[in-house]
Protein backbone atom coordinates (compact mmCIF):
# COMPACT_ATOMS: atom_id res chain seq x y z
CA UNK A 1 0.00 0.00 0.00
CA UNK A 2 1.57 3.57 -0.94
CA UNK A 3 0.15 6.70 0.14
CA UNK A 4 -3.13 7.79 -1.93
CA UNK A 5 -1.89 10.76 -4.30
CA UNK A 6 -3.76 13.91 -4.62
CA UNK A 7 -4.22 14.42 -8.16
CA UNK A 8 -5.75 17.28 -8.15
CA UNK A 9 -8.05 19.29 -5.93
CA UNK A 10 -9.93 16.48 -3.92
CA UNK A 11 -8.96 13.77 -6.45
CA UNK A 12 -7.07 10.56 -5.22
CA UNK A 13 -5.36 7.83 -7.21
CA UNK A 14 -6.35 5.05 -4.61
CA UNK A 15 -5.87 2.41 -6.89
CA UNK A 16 -3.04 -0.70 -5.75
CA UNK A 17 0.35 -2.17 -7.97
CA UNK A 18 1.00 -5.39 -8.87
CA UNK A 19 4.42 -4.89 -8.44
CA UNK A 20 4.73 -9.63 -8.82
CA UNK A 21 2.38 -9.88 -11.68
CA UNK A 22 4.64 -10.99 -14.92
CA UNK A 23 1.73 -12.75 -17.31
CA UNK A 24 -1.25 -10.37 -17.39
CA UNK A 25 -3.89 -12.53 -19.42
CA UNK A 26 -0.96 -14.10 -21.38
CA UNK A 27 0.83 -11.16 -22.19
CA UNK A 28 4.44 -10.22 -20.40
CA UNK A 29 4.51 -8.05 -17.92
CA UNK A 30 8.32 -7.64 -16.87
CA UNK A 31 7.56 -4.29 -14.88
CA UNK A 32 4.25 -5.54 -12.88
CA UNK A 33 1.11 -3.39 -13.84
CA UNK A 34 -1.11 -1.09 -11.68
CA UNK A 35 -5.01 -0.87 -11.08
CA UNK A 36 -5.84 2.83 -10.91
CA UNK A 37 -8.81 3.92 -9.28
CA UNK A 38 -9.86 7.47 -8.57
CA UNK A 39 -11.81 8.75 -5.35
CA UNK A 40 -13.57 12.21 -6.23
CA UNK A 41 -14.33 13.76 -2.99
CA UNK A 42 -16.82 16.74 -2.25
CA UNK A 43 -20.29 17.18 -1.43
CA UNK A 44 -20.68 13.61 -2.31
CA UNK A 45 -18.08 11.23 -2.59
CA UNK A 46 -17.23 8.95 -6.16
CA UNK A 47 -15.51 6.68 -7.13
CA UNK A 48 -14.40 4.91 -10.40
CA UNK A 49 -13.26 1.68 -10.85
CA UNK A 50 -11.79 -0.45 -8.55
CA UNK A 51 -8.85 -3.47 -8.66
CA UNK A 52 -8.42 -6.48 -8.82
CA UNK A 53 -10.08 -8.97 -6.56
CA UNK A 54 -7.18 -10.14 -4.49
CA UNK A 55 -6.31 -6.14 -3.88
CA UNK A 56 -9.71 -5.97 -2.48
CA UNK A 57 -8.38 -5.13 1.16
CA UNK A 58 -5.53 -2.87 -0.15
CA UNK A 59 -8.01 -0.53 -2.12
CA UNK A 60 -10.17 -0.45 0.94
CA UNK A 61 -6.91 0.83 3.37
CA UNK A 62 -5.81 3.25 0.50
CA UNK A 63 -9.16 5.11 0.51
CA UNK A 64 -9.38 4.74 4.50
CA UNK A 65 -6.39 7.30 4.68
CA UNK A 66 -8.71 10.10 2.86
CA UNK A 67 -12.45 9.19 4.25
CA UNK A 68 -14.10 6.10 5.70
CA UNK A 69 -15.26 3.87 2.51
CA UNK A 70 -18.48 4.03 3.64
CA UNK A 71 -18.68 7.32 3.01
CA UNK A 72 -18.40 6.41 -0.87
CA UNK A 73 -21.94 7.86 -2.42
CA UNK A 74 -21.65 6.29 -6.24
CA UNK A 75 -19.31 4.13 -7.77
CA UNK A 76 -18.56 4.61 -11.47
CA UNK A 77 -17.56 1.34 -13.43
CA UNK A 78 -15.99 2.63 -16.78
CA UNK A 79 -15.11 -1.33 -17.75
CA UNK A 80 -16.17 -4.52 -16.42
CA UNK A 81 -12.91 -6.30 -16.85
CA UNK A 82 -12.06 -7.87 -13.50
CA UNK A 83 -8.62 -6.00 -12.68
CA UNK A 84 -11.16 -3.16 -12.32
CA UNK A 85 -14.00 -4.54 -11.30
CA UNK A 86 -12.64 -7.81 -9.14
CA UNK A 87 -13.17 -5.81 -5.63
CA UNK A 88 -16.63 -4.24 -6.67
CA UNK A 89 -18.68 -7.34 -4.39
CA UNK A 90 -16.39 -6.10 -1.39
CA UNK A 91 -16.33 -2.34 -2.00
CA UNK A 92 -20.47 -3.01 -2.00
CA UNK A 93 -20.41 -5.09 0.42
CA UNK A 94 -18.62 -2.51 3.11
CA UNK A 95 -20.04 0.68 1.59
CA UNK A 96 -23.77 -0.32 1.30
CA UNK A 97 -24.91 -2.60 -1.52
CA UNK A 98 -27.71 -0.40 -2.37
CA UNK A 99 -25.06 2.17 -3.23
CA UNK A 100 -25.47 2.90 -7.28
CA UNK A 101 -23.07 1.60 -9.58
CA UNK A 102 -22.57 4.31 -13.28
CA UNK A 103 -21.74 2.48 -15.74
CA UNK A 104 -22.87 1.75 -19.59
CA UNK A 105 -26.02 -0.45 -20.59
CA UNK A 106 -23.05 -3.23 -21.42
CA UNK A 107 -21.61 -2.41 -18.07
CA UNK A 108 -24.67 -3.73 -16.28
CA UNK A 109 -25.08 -6.98 -18.59
CA UNK A 110 -21.99 -7.63 -17.98
CA UNK A 111 -21.02 -6.91 -14.45
CA UNK A 112 -24.17 -9.04 -14.07
CA UNK A 113 -22.77 -11.75 -16.20
CA UNK A 114 -19.43 -11.81 -13.77
CA UNK A 115 -20.77 -11.15 -10.35
CA UNK A 116 -24.45 -13.10 -10.69
CA UNK A 117 -26.18 -11.10 -8.90
CA UNK A 118 -27.47 -7.62 -9.12
CA UNK A 119 -26.66 -4.04 -8.19
CA UNK A 120 -28.25 -0.58 -8.26
CA UNK A 121 -27.24 -0.20 -11.90
CA UNK A 122 -27.76 3.38 -13.20
CA UNK A 123 -26.84 3.30 -16.87
CA UNK A 124 -25.65 5.93 -18.68
CA UNK A 125 -24.16 6.54 -22.14
CA UNK A 126 -22.47 9.17 -24.63
CA UNK A 127 -23.59 12.60 -23.39
CA UNK A 128 -25.28 11.81 -20.24
CA UNK A 129 -23.92 13.84 -17.11
CA UNK A 130 -24.07 13.45 -13.75
CA UNK A 131 -23.66 16.89 -11.82
CA UNK A 132 -22.45 16.73 -8.27
CA UNK A 133 -21.51 20.00 -6.59
CA UNK A 134 -19.24 22.14 -8.27
CA UNK A 135 -18.49 18.97 -10.27
CA UNK A 136 -19.54 17.77 -13.34
CA UNK A 137 -19.36 14.26 -14.19
CA UNK A 138 -19.57 13.39 -18.14
CA UNK A 139 -19.73 9.97 -19.75
CA UNK A 140 -18.56 8.98 -23.39
CA UNK A 141 -19.07 5.27 -24.15
CA UNK A 142 -16.23 3.41 -26.26
CA UNK A 143 -17.77 0.52 -26.70
CA UNK A 144 -15.27 -2.59 -27.76
CA UNK A 145 -12.67 -0.30 -26.90
CA UNK A 146 -11.71 -2.79 -26.17
CA UNK A 147 -15.23 -4.59 -24.41
CA UNK A 148 -18.36 -4.30 -25.14
CA UNK A 149 -18.58 -2.54 -22.00
CA UNK A 150 -16.04 0.20 -21.94
CA UNK A 151 -16.80 3.95 -21.54
CA UNK A 152 -14.53 6.79 -20.50
CA UNK A 153 -15.35 9.40 -17.43
CA UNK A 154 -14.91 13.03 -17.96
CA UNK A 155 -14.76 16.24 -15.03
CA UNK A 156 -15.81 18.60 -16.54
CA UNK A 157 -14.95 21.61 -14.80
CA UNK A 158 -11.11 19.86 -13.99
CA UNK A 159 -10.84 18.68 -17.50
CA UNK A 160 -9.62 15.39 -16.67
CA UNK A 161 -10.40 12.47 -18.83
CA UNK A 162 -10.97 8.83 -17.05
CA UNK A 163 -9.97 7.21 -19.80
CA UNK A 164 -10.42 3.17 -18.79
CA UNK A 165 -7.73 0.62 -20.05
CA UNK A 166 -7.18 3.26 -22.91
CA UNK A 167 -4.30 5.24 -22.65
CA UNK A 168 -2.60 2.81 -20.16
CA UNK A 169 0.57 1.11 -20.06
CA UNK A 170 1.42 -2.44 -17.74
CA UNK A 171 4.60 -0.16 -15.75
CA UNK A 172 4.52 -0.47 -12.00
CA UNK A 173 7.58 1.61 -10.67
CA UNK A 174 7.97 4.75 -8.10
CA UNK A 175 6.44 7.23 -10.55
CA UNK A 176 3.33 8.04 -11.23
CA UNK A 177 3.06 10.70 -13.89
CA UNK A 178 4.23 11.33 -17.40
CA UNK A 179 6.66 14.37 -16.39
CA UNK A 180 9.00 12.41 -13.80
CA UNK A 181 9.10 9.60 -16.65
CA UNK A 182 9.55 11.20 -20.12
CA UNK A 183 10.20 9.00 -22.88
CA UNK A 184 10.60 5.82 -21.28
CA UNK A 185 6.99 5.33 -20.97
CA UNK A 186 6.01 5.48 -24.73
CA UNK A 187 7.32 1.82 -25.09
CA UNK A 188 5.19 0.34 -22.66
CA UNK A 189 2.02 2.58 -24.17
CA UNK A 190 2.95 0.96 -27.59
CA UNK A 191 3.00 -2.32 -26.49
CA UNK A 192 0.19 -1.86 -24.64
CA UNK A 193 -1.98 -0.67 -27.86
CA UNK A 194 0.02 -3.29 -29.81
CA UNK A 195 -1.58 -5.73 -27.85
CA UNK A 196 -5.11 -4.64 -26.59
CA UNK A 197 -6.36 -2.03 -29.19
CA UNK A 198 -4.32 -2.63 -32.77
CA UNK A 199 -7.22 -4.49 -33.97
CA UNK A 200 -9.76 -1.99 -33.01
CA UNK A 201 -7.33 0.68 -34.86
CA UNK A 202 -10.54 2.56 -36.98
CA UNK A 203 -12.51 2.58 -34.36
CA UNK A 204 -9.84 4.00 -32.34
CA UNK A 205 -9.35 6.82 -35.56
CA UNK A 206 -13.20 7.46 -35.45
CA UNK A 207 -12.81 8.02 -31.29
CA UNK A 208 -9.90 10.15 -31.68
CA UNK A 209 -12.13 12.71 -34.54
CA UNK A 210 -15.36 12.21 -32.31
CA UNK A 211 -13.17 13.44 -28.94
CA UNK A 212 -11.23 16.54 -31.00
CA UNK A 213 -14.41 17.44 -32.30
CA UNK A 214 -15.84 17.85 -28.83
CA UNK A 215 -13.27 20.00 -28.15
CA UNK A 216 -12.32 18.81 -24.78
CA UNK A 217 -9.94 20.78 -22.05
CA UNK A 218 -7.97 17.73 -21.18
CA UNK A 219 -5.56 19.03 -18.59
CA UNK A 220 -5.17 15.06 -17.59
CA UNK A 221 -5.64 11.58 -18.64
CA UNK A 222 -5.84 8.77 -16.05
CA UNK A 223 -5.76 5.49 -17.42
CA UNK A 224 -6.50 2.58 -15.24
CA UNK A 225 -2.84 1.10 -15.43
CA UNK A 226 0.36 3.00 -14.93
CA UNK A 227 1.25 6.45 -14.82
CA UNK A 228 -0.93 9.60 -15.20
CA UNK A 229 -0.57 11.65 -18.13
CA UNK A 230 -1.09 15.47 -16.19
CA UNK A 231 1.93 17.15 -18.00
CA UNK A 232 1.37 16.66 -21.90
CA UNK A 233 -2.20 14.45 -22.30
CA UNK A 234 -1.70 15.01 -25.93
CA UNK A 235 1.76 12.90 -26.34
CA UNK A 236 -0.34 10.09 -26.02
CA UNK A 237 -3.32 11.04 -28.09
CA UNK A 238 -0.50 11.86 -31.08
CA UNK A 239 0.99 8.24 -30.21
CA UNK A 240 -2.35 6.76 -30.27
CA UNK A 241 -3.63 8.44 -33.63
CA UNK A 242 -0.37 7.71 -35.22
CA UNK A 243 -0.17 4.10 -34.17
CA UNK A 244 -4.22 3.70 -35.26
CA UNK A 245 -3.00 4.79 -38.63
CA UNK A 246 -0.64 1.56 -39.13
CA UNK A 247 1.43 3.88 -41.20
CA UNK A 248 4.20 1.06 -41.85
CA UNK A 249 7.92 1.71 -41.61
CA UNK A 250 11.43 0.34 -43.63
CA UNK A 251 11.34 -2.20 -40.80
CA UNK A 252 10.85 -5.91 -41.01
CA UNK A 253 10.88 -8.29 -37.93
CA UNK A 254 11.57 -12.17 -39.01
CA UNK A 255 9.96 -14.45 -36.83
CA UNK A 256 11.08 -17.95 -36.71
CA UNK A 257 11.17 -21.23 -34.44
CA UNK A 258 13.12 -24.18 -35.59
CA UNK A 259 13.70 -27.69 -34.21
CA UNK A 260 17.10 -28.39 -35.67
CA UNK A 261 18.67 -25.50 -36.46
CA UNK A 262 18.15 -25.59 -40.21
CA UNK A 263 15.02 -22.69 -40.45
CA UNK A 264 16.81 -20.83 -38.31
CA UNK A 265 19.96 -21.07 -40.71
CA UNK A 266 17.04 -19.79 -43.06
CA UNK A 267 16.08 -16.82 -40.79
CA UNK A 268 19.61 -15.31 -40.52
CA UNK A 269 20.85 -15.29 -44.44
CA UNK A 270 17.01 -13.86 -44.85
CA UNK A 271 18.02 -11.39 -41.86
CA UNK A 272 21.74 -10.82 -43.68
CA UNK A 273 19.65 -10.22 -47.28
CA UNK A 274 17.28 -7.39 -45.55
CA UNK A 275 20.19 -5.46 -44.09
CA UNK A 276 22.10 -5.61 -47.05
CA UNK A 277 19.79 -3.15 -48.49
CA UNK A 278 20.45 -0.79 -45.31
CA UNK A 279 16.62 -1.46 -44.04
CA UNK A 280 16.23 -2.24 -40.62
CA UNK A 281 15.61 -5.59 -39.46
CA UNK A 282 14.89 -7.51 -36.01
CA UNK A 283 15.31 -11.05 -35.54
CA UNK A 284 12.65 -12.82 -33.50
CA UNK A 285 13.03 -16.38 -32.05
CA UNK A 286 9.54 -17.30 -31.09
CA UNK A 287 10.95 -19.70 -28.13
CA UNK A 288 13.31 -16.61 -26.64
CA UNK A 289 10.39 -14.02 -27.61
CA UNK A 290 6.95 -13.52 -25.92
CA UNK A 291 4.47 -12.82 -28.32
CA UNK A 292 3.66 -9.94 -26.92
CA UNK A 293 6.62 -8.62 -27.21
CA UNK A 294 6.88 -9.98 -31.01
CA UNK A 295 3.45 -8.00 -31.82
CA UNK A 296 5.02 -4.60 -30.24
CA UNK A 297 7.53 -4.99 -32.91
CA UNK A 298 5.36 -5.72 -35.49
CA UNK A 299 3.29 -2.56 -35.15
CA UNK A 300 5.32 0.12 -36.57
CA UNK A 301 7.14 -2.58 -39.50
CA UNK A 302 6.67 -2.29 -42.70
CA UNK A 303 7.16 -6.37 -43.55
CA UNK A 304 7.12 -9.46 -41.76
CA UNK A 305 8.99 -13.16 -42.37
CA UNK A 306 7.69 -16.16 -41.20
CA UNK A 307 9.90 -19.23 -40.91
CA UNK A 308 8.51 -22.83 -39.52
CA UNK A 309 9.57 -26.36 -40.12
CA UNK A 310 7.34 -28.90 -40.96
CA UNK A 311 5.89 -31.12 -38.28
CA UNK A 312 3.66 -33.56 -38.89
CA UNK A 313 2.28 -32.16 -41.75
CA UNK A 314 1.35 -28.80 -40.23
CA UNK A 315 3.86 -25.41 -38.77
CA UNK A 316 5.57 -25.94 -35.65
CA UNK A 317 3.18 -25.20 -32.90
CA UNK A 318 4.73 -22.33 -31.24
CA UNK A 319 4.90 -20.35 -34.39
CA UNK A 320 0.93 -21.75 -34.90
CA UNK A 321 0.68 -19.38 -31.00
CA UNK A 322 2.33 -16.28 -32.49
CA UNK A 323 0.36 -16.35 -35.91
CA UNK A 324 -3.18 -16.96 -34.24
CA UNK A 325 -2.10 -14.38 -31.90
CA UNK A 326 -0.94 -12.22 -34.55
CA UNK A 327 -3.93 -12.27 -36.69
CA UNK A 328 -6.58 -11.53 -34.21
CA UNK A 329 -4.81 -8.57 -33.97
CA UNK A 330 -5.12 -7.56 -37.59
CA UNK A 331 -1.93 -5.82 -38.49
CA UNK A 332 -2.69 -3.91 -41.83
CA UNK A 333 -0.10 -2.45 -44.73
CA UNK A 334 2.34 -5.18 -44.46
CA UNK A 335 4.09 -7.25 -46.88
CA UNK A 336 4.94 -10.93 -45.92
CA UNK A 337 6.83 -13.76 -47.12
CA UNK A 338 7.13 -17.36 -45.48
CA UNK A 339 9.94 -19.45 -45.27
CA UNK A 340 10.77 -22.75 -43.70
CA UNK A 341 12.72 -26.37 -43.47
CA UNK A 342 11.36 -29.34 -43.99
CA UNK A 343 12.04 -33.30 -44.73
CA UNK A 344 9.43 -34.74 -47.10
CA UNK A 345 5.77 -33.48 -47.09
CA UNK A 346 6.68 -29.71 -46.20
CA UNK A 347 3.48 -27.99 -45.48
CA UNK A 348 4.22 -25.20 -43.24
CA UNK A 349 5.29 -22.44 -46.14
CA UNK A 350 2.04 -23.67 -47.77
CA UNK A 351 0.00 -22.92 -44.55
CA UNK A 352 1.64 -19.80 -43.83
CA UNK A 353 1.20 -18.09 -46.92
CA UNK A 354 -2.87 -19.22 -46.73
CA UNK A 355 -2.50 -17.52 -43.23
CA UNK A 356 -1.01 -14.01 -44.92
CA UNK A 357 -3.79 -14.53 -47.57
CA UNK A 358 -6.34 -14.38 -44.66
CA UNK A 359 -4.84 -11.65 -42.82
CA UNK A 360 -4.89 -9.30 -46.30
CA UNK A 361 -0.99 -9.01 -46.09
CA UNK A 362 0.51 -8.39 -49.13
CA UNK A 363 2.11 -12.39 -50.38
CA UNK A 364 5.39 -10.85 -52.25
CA UNK A 365 7.18 -14.26 -52.54
CA UNK A 366 5.50 -18.01 -52.67
CA UNK A 367 8.32 -18.35 -49.93
CA UNK A 368 11.81 -20.07 -49.81
CA UNK A 369 11.08 -24.44 -48.71
CA UNK A 370 14.51 -26.22 -48.00
CA UNK A 371 14.60 -29.83 -47.75
CA UNK A 372 16.63 -30.15 -44.52
CA UNK A 373 19.97 -28.91 -43.96
CA UNK A 374 20.45 -25.74 -45.80
CA UNK A 375 23.24 -25.44 -48.40
CA UNK A 376 25.24 -22.59 -49.50
CA UNK A 377 22.71 -22.07 -52.44
CA UNK A 378 19.85 -22.84 -50.33
CA UNK A 379 21.17 -19.62 -48.18
CA UNK A 380 21.80 -18.17 -51.05
CA UNK A 381 18.33 -18.10 -52.19
CA UNK A 382 16.99 -17.09 -48.37
CA UNK A 383 19.67 -14.23 -48.43
CA UNK A 384 18.28 -13.24 -52.16
CA UNK A 385 14.29 -13.33 -50.20
CA UNK A 386 15.82 -10.96 -47.66
CA UNK A 387 16.91 -8.62 -50.32
CA UNK A 388 13.87 -8.84 -52.12
CA UNK A 389 11.68 -7.99 -49.16
CA UNK A 390 13.74 -4.54 -48.60
CA UNK A 391 13.42 -3.76 -52.23
CA UNK A 392 9.88 -4.00 -51.74
CA UNK A 393 9.83 -2.06 -48.89
CA UNK A 394 11.84 0.47 -50.21
CA UNK A 395 9.78 0.85 -53.41
CA UNK A 396 6.92 0.99 -51.58
CA UNK A 397 8.02 3.21 -48.82
CA UNK A 398 10.23 5.92 -50.74
CA UNK A 399 12.74 7.79 -49.05
CA UNK A 400 11.48 11.36 -49.26
CA UNK B 1 -37.00 -1.92 -41.38
CA UNK B 2 -35.93 -3.77 -38.70
CA UNK B 3 -32.99 -3.06 -36.59
CA UNK B 4 -30.93 -6.30 -35.06
CA UNK B 5 -28.67 -5.85 -31.89
CA UNK B 6 -25.69 -7.88 -31.51
CA UNK B 7 -24.40 -9.49 -28.29
CA UNK B 8 -21.67 -6.84 -27.91
CA UNK B 9 -24.80 -4.10 -27.75
CA UNK B 10 -24.27 -2.62 -31.07
CA UNK B 11 -27.66 -2.50 -33.45
CA UNK B 12 -27.68 -2.51 -36.77
CA UNK B 13 -30.10 0.11 -38.58
CA UNK B 14 -30.70 -0.91 -42.19
CA UNK B 15 -31.63 3.01 -42.64
CA UNK B 16 -27.73 3.82 -41.92
CA UNK B 17 -25.95 0.59 -43.15
CA UNK B 18 -22.40 0.28 -41.08
CA UNK B 19 -20.93 3.28 -42.03
CA UNK B 20 -21.20 4.77 -38.85
CA UNK B 21 -19.00 3.06 -36.94
CA UNK B 22 -15.75 3.96 -38.59
CA UNK B 23 -15.15 0.98 -40.01
CA UNK B 24 -15.70 0.94 -43.68
CA UNK B 25 -17.31 -2.51 -44.38
CA UNK B 26 -18.62 -1.42 -47.48
CA UNK B 27 -22.48 -2.06 -45.93
CA UNK B 28 -24.95 1.15 -48.15
CA UNK B 29 -27.79 2.11 -46.12
CA UNK B 30 -30.90 0.74 -47.06
CA UNK B 31 -29.88 -2.64 -46.89
CA UNK B 32 -31.84 -5.26 -44.95
CA UNK B 33 -30.38 -7.60 -42.06
CA UNK B 34 -31.24 -10.30 -43.37
CA UNK B 35 -30.01 -9.12 -47.16
CA UNK B 36 -26.36 -8.87 -45.64
CA UNK B 37 -23.86 -11.75 -46.94
CA UNK B 38 -23.82 -14.53 -44.70
CA UNK B 39 -19.86 -14.05 -43.68
CA UNK B 40 -20.74 -10.18 -42.90
CA UNK B 41 -19.32 -9.24 -39.47
CA UNK B 42 -20.15 -7.05 -36.57
CA UNK B 43 -18.28 -4.08 -37.16
CA UNK B 44 -17.44 -3.29 -33.83
CA UNK B 45 -16.86 -6.91 -32.18
CA UNK B 46 -16.41 -9.27 -35.38
CA UNK B 47 -19.25 -11.56 -34.02
CA UNK B 48 -21.04 -13.48 -36.68
CA UNK B 49 -24.78 -12.93 -38.10
CA UNK B 50 -26.09 -15.67 -36.00
CA UNK B 51 -25.29 -12.88 -32.76
CA UNK B 52 -27.89 -10.63 -33.36
CA UNK B 53 -31.30 -10.80 -32.24
CA UNK B 54 -34.22 -8.45 -33.59
CA UNK B 55 -34.84 -5.03 -31.72
CA UNK B 56 -38.29 -4.48 -30.60
C1 LIG C 1 -7.82 -9.04 -24.42
C2 LIG C 1 -9.13 -9.77 -24.45
C3 LIG C 1 -9.76 -10.02 -25.65
C4 LIG C 1 -10.96 -10.72 -25.70
N1 LIG C 1 -11.54 -10.98 -26.92
C5 LIG C 1 -12.73 -11.62 -26.96
C6 LIG C 1 -13.38 -11.86 -28.22
O1 LIG C 1 -12.88 -11.48 -29.28
N2 LIG C 1 -14.57 -12.48 -28.22
C7 LIG C 1 -15.15 -12.93 -27.07
O2 LIG C 1 -16.22 -13.55 -27.13
N3 LIG C 1 -14.58 -12.69 -25.85
C8 LIG C 1 -13.38 -12.05 -25.79
N4 LIG C 1 -12.80 -11.81 -24.56
C9 LIG C 1 -13.54 -12.11 -23.32
C10 LIG C 1 -13.15 -13.43 -22.66
O3 LIG C 1 -13.35 -14.52 -23.54
C11 LIG C 1 -13.98 -13.59 -21.39
O4 LIG C 1 -13.52 -12.63 -20.45
C12 LIG C 1 -13.94 -14.97 -20.78
O5 LIG C 1 -14.87 -15.01 -19.72
C13 LIG C 1 -12.55 -15.32 -20.24
O6 LIG C 1 -12.53 -16.68 -19.83
P1 LIG C 1 -11.42 -17.23 -18.84
O7 LIG C 1 -11.79 -16.69 -17.48
O8 LIG C 1 -11.48 -18.71 -18.92
O9 LIG C 1 -10.12 -16.67 -19.31
C14 LIG C 1 -11.56 -11.16 -24.51
C15 LIG C 1 -10.91 -10.92 -23.30
C16 LIG C 1 -9.70 -10.24 -23.27
C17 LIG C 1 -9.03 -10.03 -21.95
FE1 LIG D 1 -9.62 -4.37 -20.05
FE1 LIG E 1 -7.36 -3.26 -17.59
FE1 LIG F 1 -20.83 -6.92 -32.01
Amino acid sequence: MYKPIEIADGIYSVGCRDWDIRDFHGYSTYEGTTYNAFLITGEKNILIDTVKEKFGDELLANISRIIDPKEIDIVISNHTEMDHSGAIPKLMRKIGKDKPIYCSKMGAKNLKLHFNREFNFKVVGTGDELKIGKRTFSFLETRMLHWPDSMFTYLVEDGILFSSDAFGQHYAGDIFFDDEIGEEIIPHARKYYANILLHFSPRVQALLKDVAEMNLTINMICPDHGILWRDNPSRIIEAYDKWSRQEPERKVVVIFDSMWESTTKMARSITSGIESEDVNVRLMNTRKWHRSDIMTEIIDAGAIAVGSPTLNNSVFPVIADVMTYIKGLRPQNKIAAAFGSYGWSGEAVKILNKEFAEMKLDIIDDGVKVQYVPDEKDLDRCFDLGVKIAKALKEKLPKI
Amino acid sequence: MDKYECVCGYVYDPAIGDADTGVDAGVDAGTAFADLPEDWVCPLCGASKDNFEKVD
